[in-house]
């Protein structure tokens, strides 16, 4: 029926072996679309990091992905001290001078953006995206 | 089609079509309200249809014409966004027309996905930011998806429509 189109080939009768190649292109382009979220999902896993503040400045950032204790020591003569401990991917203070001590009660945090206050010390951590970037715009 | 003026007409009443089809997909719920330009590309019908009755040239031109207009009217916000996306996805398909390997409706999804692909890369370059990446996945599966529809509308348009 497209005889007498110049610029078009025959694709209505015949097809079958467009059609094949038509799944064959679909497929394939789902397969690179799981392979990209898998690594996406992978990566983002690893890339979060622990970034830890005291007066606003930032004294570290540690990856979730290895586990380790951070020692904080704050205070005019170094007195005050918040223990932060990473572990299975998540980040938390096990013990703290602190006199609320509400970090220290503080669940674990592991997503993107959470945070562990401690008021009385003046440390914030929280948990960012990436190695040590700044939060996601969007995100 | 041999005579100029009427060649001339009939792109001009596509890239109408093309319009009109923007203006029908943004009365239709966003995919999402995040990135602005993101839609399910239903002039990409109107695109596919010049591209197999004419040629890749007269397509680029109704594709640029109508991202310009739709813009203008509705939303200028989104003219980058629309811009990388047309662009990208008429050079895919473009190409893989060139190949003859797949029918209307597979080079259509690559055109869907390249519309989205390259709307969500315009807008990691915008915001510098690279934090789009469940975008990107979310937009490529509804791209294939769409692709898929329109390219089932194209292909019915370019084996029926017939012009006397
Ligand atoms: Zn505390």
């Amino acid at each position: 029926m497209n005889q007498t189109n110049q610029t078009t080939k025959p694709t209505a009768h015949g097809g079958g072996r467009k059609f094949r190649n038509d799944l064959i292109f679909v497929a394939a382009i789902l397969v690179i679309i799981a392979i990209g979220a898998a690594a996406l999902f992978l990566l983002r896993e690893e890339g979060s990091t622990v970034q830890v503040e005291v007066n606003g400045t930032i004294i570290g950032t540690y990856p979730l992905s290895v586990d380790r204790e951070v020692e904080i020591i704050t205070g005019d003569s170094g007195e005050e001290l918040n223990l932060l401990v990473i572990k299975d991917g998540k980040a938390s203070v096990t013990t703290a001078t602190c006199p609320d001590g509400i970090c220290a009660a503080h669940k674990p945090i592991s997503r993107e953006g959470e945070s562990i206050v401690c008021l009385p010390h003046k440390v914030v951590i929280t948990v960012i995206g990436g190695n040590g970037e700044e939060p996601d715009v969007i995100a | 089609m041999k005579h100029p003026a009427k060649k001339l007409a009939l792109l001009g009443l596509c890239t109408a079509i093309a319009m009109v089809l923007a203006w029908v997909e943004i009365q239709l719920p966003p995919l999402t309200t995040a990135v602005p330009g993101i839609k399910l590309g239903l002039p990409n019908i109107a695109i596919i249809f010049i591209l197999y009755r004419f040629g890749w040239k007269e397509a680029a031109a109704v594709s640029f014409v109508r991202i310009l207009a739709v813009s203008f009217i509705f939303n200028p916000a989104t003219l980058p966004y629309s811009l990388a996306g047309g662009l990208l996805s008429l050079l895919g398909m473009a190409l893989l027309k060139k190949t003859d390997l797949l029918s209307i409706t597979g080079v259509s999804v690559a055109g869907g996905l390249l519309h989205n692909v390259g709307q969500i890369l315009m807008a990691m370059l915008i915001l510098s930011t690279a934090g789009l990446g469940y975008y990107l996945i979310i937009l490529a599966v509804t791209g294939v998806v769409s692709g898929i529809f329109v390219g089932l509308c194209g292909s019915f348009a370019v084996k029926r429509v017939r012009f006397r």
